[in-house]
């Protein structure tokens, strides 16, 4: 029995056993964003301390840039001055800041793979939950509250207790129409929200194996919708392959040499897990929510459960989804109206997902009751969407095409639900409020569910849209 | 490098009133709505606590208990399962205590939101459901009930009942020595940190002796 990659990294990074119990880890990767960072660098002027590692440290906007109008100063008098301590901050401790007027702005967990920053074998923390998404390299990657970046900004260090490390492991294919985006919503759904409190997520097996590198990230990023912390994929060649020749990767022999190390801490065939939960890929179908945690998902094709059908522990919960949805229990939620389209967040809005939703949408039109947006996930993300044409393609359909950033996962800047409306999203989150409306309503699906819905003005079975014709 | 002050007061315990905010995954959107984070320091969130759980799009109050008079003052918050899930964001836990919360009781909790409250010094405490169901029922009778919680003895006292809560021996640890505020700890191993860069290989770039 041999250690498995969680493990091997941890015993890496671990600096020593504290008195509290917890151990002290050394976290070889801090990455920043304006909205969790600002009161940390106040604390640690406040204390007279400094940035330990700047070089291991680096920043981008996201949450608050507006996604239409860049422009500065920005129309928004609060987001211009989260702008401005970020831009100050990061220039007094000499941090590497990706802001606006870089060709490498983007939402966080998006840039940090694109820019090869996000590596195997590391240690990474970011003050964001989604922080999980990099785990897709074999980096062990935790969302970190504003205490802890001041402690990561001071002294390159966290203290934590290690978790447990569950292997999800996933089997078979995954039909037409079905992505990383319903593996992870079914896990969710079948662990629940919290099955993974205390956990290390570790996926593996053949169906992610044959993921794409975005898939993978698809899937680690929504580990923490189930409660676990981390979740990550041991590395392999096509992490290697996707890695060789960005920005900040190793070059030359650097490389090989980089390679043995990441080879070096993947789990073995022997490794020894807490527990292991298994998936049939060959039996999945798109997933969709119809409720107010992303553990409300069911199948496109299914009804929506009756209360008394649930668990105890869910059925309230149940009728308060119900009640926020105004949606009747039995019902599918295929068919449902819907208002707005959104494409987007670190979860979806990689090159890949908008090659597929464009494929689904050229030629077509975006239904007339619909707003549709596609916001790219980052500015390198745009450039290449563009330079292969799917942002024509988007908005000959009638598609916004935006500029990167978090827009309308969150509502910190000005891409909000409005009222009531419904909102087909390929983010993360369907929490009462959360796309900006405290009564507007989510509909979490994969990127060509959303496509497909934006077309066709309700949600609909991606795989039947496929099927067919071209309209005219 | 100047190494602060350990000056943070230990918290051993907590005498306060109660508020129940009753609901299961009730998330951090939940608490301090997305909008209100855009702030560069954390001064003036306890307003926005729970704000559109509280209030109607007009401003009006929707009933929820921290508009009730009968809970104005009260120090400690009970809440039930999974509390504090969803997003990472400290301006959670820091809108609770700017709004006078110094320890949260529930049946579970999310974990980085426990990790988040112990930082600032704020001890998230589990009871077991029922414990938690009945604690809630005697405050709610009881509003002016005062509940002791010594974290010495893992006990909570509440109007003569007296309960055994659970809380994770790493953070009661740093909250009765004092050092919840983790970075002076982190940074008394200056020269451990040090070395333990120095053996990871991508520090330097993979480049060392090449
Ligand atoms: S896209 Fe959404 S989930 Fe991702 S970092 Fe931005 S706000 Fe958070």
């Amino acid at each position: 029995m041999s250690k498995n990659l969680f493990n091997k990294v941890w015993d890496l990074h671990k600096v020593t056993t504290l008195d509290s119990g917890q151990d002290q880890l050394f976290i070889g990767l801090h990455m920043i964003h304006e909205v969790t960072s600002p009161q940390a660098f106040q604390m640690i002027r406040e204390r007279g301390l400094t940035v330990l590692y700047p070089n291991r440290t680096f920043a981008t906007v996201d949450h608050i840039v507006p996604t239409a109008d860049q422009q500065r100063p920005f129309a928004d008098a609060l987001a211009e001055e989260m702008m401005r301590a970020i831009e100050q901050n990061t220039a007094q401790y000499g941090i590497e800041f990706f802001g606006l007027h870089t060709d490498y702005q983007g939402i966080v967990h998006i840039i940090g793979p694109e820019l090869g920053i996000t590596q195997p074998g590391m240690t990474i923390a970011c003050g964001d939950s989604h922080t999980s998404t990099h785990g897709a390299f074999g980096a062990i990657a935790f969302g970190i509250g504003t205490s802890q970046i001041r402690d990561v900004l001071a002294t390159q260090c966290m203290a934590i207790s290690r978790p447990k490390v569950r292997r999800i492991e996933v089997s078979g294919q995954l039909a037409r129409g079905v992505y990383a985006k319903d593996i992870i919503l079914k896990i969710i759904a079948d662990l629940g929200v919290n099955g993974g409190l205390g956990h290390a997520y570790e996926y593996g097996g053949e169906t992610i194996h044959d993921l794409s590198m975005e898939g993978r990230m698809t899937i680690c990023n929504m580990s923490i919708e189930g409660g676990a912390r981390v979740g990550y994929v041991n590395p392999d060649q096509k992490t290697f392959d996707y890695l060789q020749g960005r920005r900040y990767a190793p070059q030359g022999d650097a490389f090989d040499e980089a390679v043995d190390f990441w080879n070096s801490i993947a789990s073995g065939p022997d490794a020894q897990y807490d527990d292991v939960f298994h998936l049939d890929a060959n039996t999945l179908e798109p997933m969709v929510t119809w409720g107010i945690n992303p553990g409300q998902a069911i199948r496109v094709t299914e009804q929506t459960p009756s209360i008394s059908s649930l668990k105890p522990e869910h059925r309230e919960v149940a009728e308060k989804a119900y009640t926020h949805m105004d949606f009747a229990e039995g019902d599918t939620v295929k068919g449902k109206k819907i208002n707005v389209a959104f494409l987007g967040s670190c979860t979806n809005a990689r090159i890949s997902d908008l090659r597929e939703a464009a494929a689904l949408v050229k030629g077509k039109r975006v239904h007339a009751d619909v707003k549709a947006f596609v916001v790219p996930g980052s500015k390198q993300v745009a450039r290449q969407a563009e330079k292969e044409g799917l942002a024509r393609v988007f908005a000959d359909a009638g598609f916004q095409w935006r500029g990167a950033g978090c827009s309308m996962c969150l509502a910190m800047n000005p891409d909000k639900l409005q009222g009531r409306e419904i909102c087909a999203s390929s983010s993360n989150r369907n929490f009462v409020g959360r796309q900006g409306s405290p009564t507007g309503r989510t509909l979490l699906m994969s990127p060509a569910m959303v496509a497909a819905a934006a077309i066709s003005g309700e949600v609909v079975d991606v795989r039947e849209f496929m099927r067919e014709p071209v309209a005219v | 490098m100047m190494v602060s002050e350990k000056t943070n007061p230990a918290v051993d315990s907590i005498t306060g009133r109660g508020i129940p905010v009753r609901g299961n995954d009730i998330d951090t959107d939940q608490i301090i709505p997305a909008r209100y984070m855009k702030v560069v320091t954390f001064e003036g969130l306890g307003q926005y606590a729970f704000y559109d759980v509280r209030f109607k799009e007009d401003g009006s109050q929707k009933p929820h208990p921290f508009n009730e008079s009968r809970y104005q003052g009260a120090g400690i918050l009970l809440v039930n399962r999974n509390f504090g899930c969803g997003s990472s964001r400290e301006h959670a836990p820091q809108a609770l205590q700017k709004a006078g919360i110094q320890a949260v009781v529930g049946e579970s909790f999310a974990e980085i939101f426990a990790g988040n409250c112990t930082a600032m010094g704020v001890p998230a405490v589990t009871l077991s459901s029922q414990d938690m169901l009945q604690l809630m029922e005697t405050v709610e009778q009881e509003p002016t009930t005062e509940i002791h919680l010594d974290l010495r003895s893992n006990t909570l006292t509440a109007a003569r009942q007296s309960f055994t809560f659970s809380l994770p021996p790493a953070y009661r640890n740093s909250l009765i020595a004092g050092t919840w505020d983790s970075t002076s700890v982190l940074l008394d191993n200056l020269e451990q940190i040090h070395q333990t860069a120095a053996r990871l290989p991508y520090v330097d770039g993979f480049a060392a002796g090449v």
